[in-house]
């Protein structure tokens, strides 16, 4: 650091910068590493030799590992907050006119900083292993443990070797590059931490697979400790998801909400075997089956994670999605990804033959109907990753660009998701090992009947007859978590009182499954009532009037207005219906000089049923002549997709409340490995 | 009992066989666009082994302007380079530039920039533009199929475009653009 204090009384963020500065970011990045390597080694070495004191070692390693990180993210703050424009990370992606939360969400809003987060949030799991897992038997978490360091080392050498956030530039600019402005926006400041916890959060699962195989057992009791970090994982990426497609329908302006972008299915794909993991993870709890199929899921979904964001990075896939793209980094991750991957599938190959199977069970029967749920998913994911892959190998086996889009996806991907939908509502009400229909039947015959109304409603309603199949299933599966809630709790079978006794000693996890479920069928039904979507793009002059969707929308009028670090330009229309006001929309268009970029501020008003959404595009002619363009959408149950989602989170949440998820609670006290070194 | 595990061998090693594949084949392409033999990126580019689009640009001071009837009459190849001042890629370009430089004239496009800033850029990062036009309506840059700056195209004699690159030219792509020439 080159600058000398100035004067006078020193000014405390000064101070803060000098102690706190990119050099000593980057010591304590790589002291993690060394940190990560000994997690890595030390333990597993301590595991094959049954050496009670280097397994013992394990919780601190993780512990301090996940301090240094953390420290080493405070300099890059620091260094962001501070505008130390010297690091060549901030100077390319920030500026002075910036506001504070994007200096903050900018941190992580670029290439070298995600992937400090990554690292930081992988250290964060393994210190979590360390802290929460202190009943699990020493040699099983000094395992989990000694993965999780070995891939966290992978990631810090790659974040120090070839992605330094703390890289200096000389001569130091006097303000920075700025921002991607399309980023500034709060739902992105939190989208990716969100989703990366998600994708990191699968790396414990991974762990524990990988722990399992050297240790050559997995039984009831690996079960029950891998299905809370994957429900955990899984309710994150859901939200990361979830949050992802809501930023790129109101940020984006195209009225769209999924695009199958190539980045966008790098994170469905976890997403779909992480739902499948965390089902099968309850056969293996209960019934010790699906051993092998588990531990592959385990592998594959945190397989998926890693290999999604190096598509990503290394610009192989075409995306909408702008990341500094390197060939050079790619290949650094890929053979990052074939040491882990191809690691960890070579140990299955080796060790999963010899893992004993468990309980066997009939077609028709809880395991029959999870087994059922894990093929369409697997089946789904496998068609997405086909699509998505199709492109870059036909391109790169037989010279052929083509482009694979959402015609593919929708023809592969929703007839799969239509048995899905159906089996759902059936399988919570199956006993283990074996059932018999007419139980099924008697449960869920109010349910079939509400969804074949809704169907019919929709016949009537809608257009397509796929949206019509759509809501009868979304309100089948509704009807069908609600049935099985109330067939728990025998509402209207005993006295009201008693039900509502017996709904409070049910366990969390019943509810939280259906409440997940139903989710999925507000989810449905809000991709039913997009798909009955209106849009209309005209040219206006001031005052002129369109009628969409029964709604007549008014341009008032057109301002200017400056901003922060931008020039806005914003439209005020009315929209009626039947001579009433219903909202005043004011869609902008932001010029941000220093980028010359220019964005679009979508306007939407919102009643939870009606998504009424403009954006203002282009301007033409003068005077009277002077005409604007504007989109108009009518998005009908549009917020129920992300509504959905978070839905889906919150019964994954509640059901990692669930007292029996809590680990070996009762034997805290003689479980005795020490713990952090914090 | 031996055929049982055996099958279940060959289904346990399945996955690792076909993340294997998936991973040769990344590593190909890896090295197809580090050789500039493979770009993803070419899906969406239209003039790729077609002739340049049709134009006319005024010059940009220092260089003289040229047109697309300037790169037809060419006898030798040319690199068109897109570039912006504001653009900091475009600066970090600029060494790797002057290696093609050496081999071949390299022609700028200054893409939707005020003069002056231009003028000051190319006097600032040398950049080695032996003719230099502006394209401020960026009008051209949308026939050429550009999506961003940097953007550059390798101009066969005659006019038609032989290689594209979008984003910065770094020093080793430089180098093997050199040496296959």
């Amino acid at each position: 650091m080159t600058a000398s204090l100035p004067d006078g009384p020193v000014p405390g963020h000064a101070i803060v910068g000098l102690l706190l500065g990119p050099e000593l970011g980057r010591f304590a990045l790589a002291l993690a590493c060394c940190l990560a390597l000994a997690q890595f080694v030390l333990p597993l070495l301590g595991a094959w030799r049954r050496d009670q004191p280097l397994m013992a070692i394990a919780p601190a390693l993780a512990g301090s590992q996940l301090a240094c990180l953390a420290l080493s993210f405070l300099c890059l703050a620091v260094a962001a907050i501070g505008d130390d424009f010297s690091v060549a990370n901030i100077a390319e992606n920030s500026a002075v006119a910036k506001p504070l939360l994007y200096k903050l969400s900018g941190i992580w809003g670029n290439h070298e900083g995600s992937i400090l987060l990554w690292c930081l949030i992988l250290a964060a799991c393994g210190a979590a292993v360390a802290w929460f897992g202190r009943t699990l038997p020493t040699s099983l978490q000094a395992r989990v443990l000694g993965v999780l360091g070995g891939t966290a080392a992978g990631f810090e050498l790659f974040c120090l070797l070839t992605s330094d956030p703390f890289d200096r530039v000389w001569p130091a600019p006097l303000d920075g590059a700025g921002m991607n402005p399309l980023l500034q926006d709060p739902g992105l400041a939190v989208h990716p931490p969100i989703l990366y916890a998600g994708y990191v959060g699968f790396a414990v699962p991974f762990a524990f697979a990988v722990a399992a195989l050297l240790e050559g057992r997995v039984d009831a009791a690996w079960g029950r400790w891998v299905r809370p970090w994957a429900v955990g994982a899984w309710c994150l990426l859901t939200c990361g998801i979830a949050l992802g497609s809501w930023w790129s329908y109101y940020v984006l302006g195209w009225g769209g909400y999924w695009f199958w972008d190539p980045v966008e299915n790098a994170s469905l794909l976890p997403w779909l075997t992480g739902t499948a993991l965390a089902h099968s993870a309850i056969v293996v709890e209960k019934r010790e089956a699906l051993k092998v199929w588990t531990v592959l899921l385990a592998i594959g979904t945190f397989s998926l994670s890693l290999s999604g964001t190096f598509l990503v990075r290394s610009g192989i896939l075409n995306s909408v999605h702008a990341f500094a793209v390197d060939p050079a980094r790619g290949v650094f991750i890929l053979g990052l990804l074939g040491l882990v991957i191809g690691g960890a599938l070579l140990l299955f190959a080796l060790r999963a033959p010899l893992l004993v199977a468990g309980g066997v069970f009939a077609p028709l029967s809880r395991e029959g109907g999870l087994v059922l749920n894990n093929i369409l998913l697997c089946a789904i994911c496998a068609a997405v990753l086909t699509g998505t892959l199709y492109p870059p190998f036909t391109s790169l086996l037989f010279g052929q660009a083509i482009s694979v889009g959402k015609p593919f996806f929708d023809a592969t991907a929703a007839p799969m998701a239509i048995p899905l939908l159906a089996v759902m509502a059936i399988g919570p009400t199956l006993p283990w090992k074996r059932a018999r229909l007419a139980p099924v039947v008697t449960r869920l015959w109010w349910a079939s009947l509400a969804g074949l109304g809704a169907g019919l409603v929709g016949a009537y309603g809608l257009r397509g007859t796929l949206p019509m199949i759509g809501a009868a299933l979304a309100i089948w599966v509704i009807a069908g978590s609600a049935a099985e809630l109330a067939h728990r709790v025998q509402l209207f079978r005993l006295p009201l009182p008693d039900s509502l006794r017996r709904a409070r000693l049910l366990p969390r996890a019943v509810f939280g499954a259906a409440l997940a479920h139903a989710g999925v069928g507000i989810t449905v039904l809000g991709l039913v009532g997009m798909s009955q979507a209106s849009h209309a793009i005209v040219a206006v002059h001031v005052g002129d009037t369109s009628r969409l969707a029964g709604y007549d929308w008014t341009l008032r009028g057109l301002a200017d207005r400056p901003g922060p670090n931008y020039r806005a330009r914003i439209a005020t229309i009315d929209v009626t219906r039947h001579g009433r006001l219903v909202t005043v929309l004011h869609p902008a268009r932001r010029d941000f000089a220093a980028q010359g970029q220019v964005t679009s501020e979508v306007a939407i008003h919102t009643d939870l049923v009606t998504d009424l959404y403009a954006v203002l595009g282009d301007e033409h002619g003068a005077g009277a002549d002077h005409t604007a363009v504007l989109r108009l959408h009518d998005n009908p149950l549009a917020p129920w997709i992300w509504l959905g989602g978070l839905v889906m989170a919150l019964g994954g949440g509640l059901s990692l409340s669930d007292r029996r998820v809590r680990v070996g609670a009762p034997q805290r006290a003689r479980a005795r490995i020490p713990v952090l070194a914090e | 009992m031996s055929g049982v595990v055996s099958r279940r061998r060959l289904l346990t090693l399945a996955p690792l066989g076909l993340a294997g594949a998936a991973g040769l084949g990344f590593w190909a392409m890896l090295s197809g666009m580090r050789g500039g033999s493979f770009d993803p990126h070419d899906i969406q580019a239209p003039v790729l082994d077609r002739p340049v689009p049709e134009f006319d640009l005024p010059g940009q001071a220092p260089g003289r302007g040229f047109s697309s009837a300037d790169l037809r009459a060419a006898t030798g190849p040319i690199l068109v380079n897109f570039f912006a001042s504001w653009c900091i890629p475009c600066v970090i370009e600029a060494p790797p530039l002057a290696t093609v430089a050496g081999r071949l004239p390299v022609w700028g496009i200054a893409y939707k920039d005020r003069a002056q800033d231009a003028a000051g850029f190319v006097a600032h990062t040398g950049a080695p533009y032996t003719r230099l036009a502006a394209d401020r309506s960026g009008l051209t840059a949308i026939d050429w199929g550009v999506s961003g700056v940097p953007e550059s195209f390798l101009i066969r004699p005659g006019g038609v475009i032989a290689w594209h690159l979008a984003g910065p030219i770094t020093q080793s792509l430089a180098d093997a653009l050199v040496a296959r020439l």
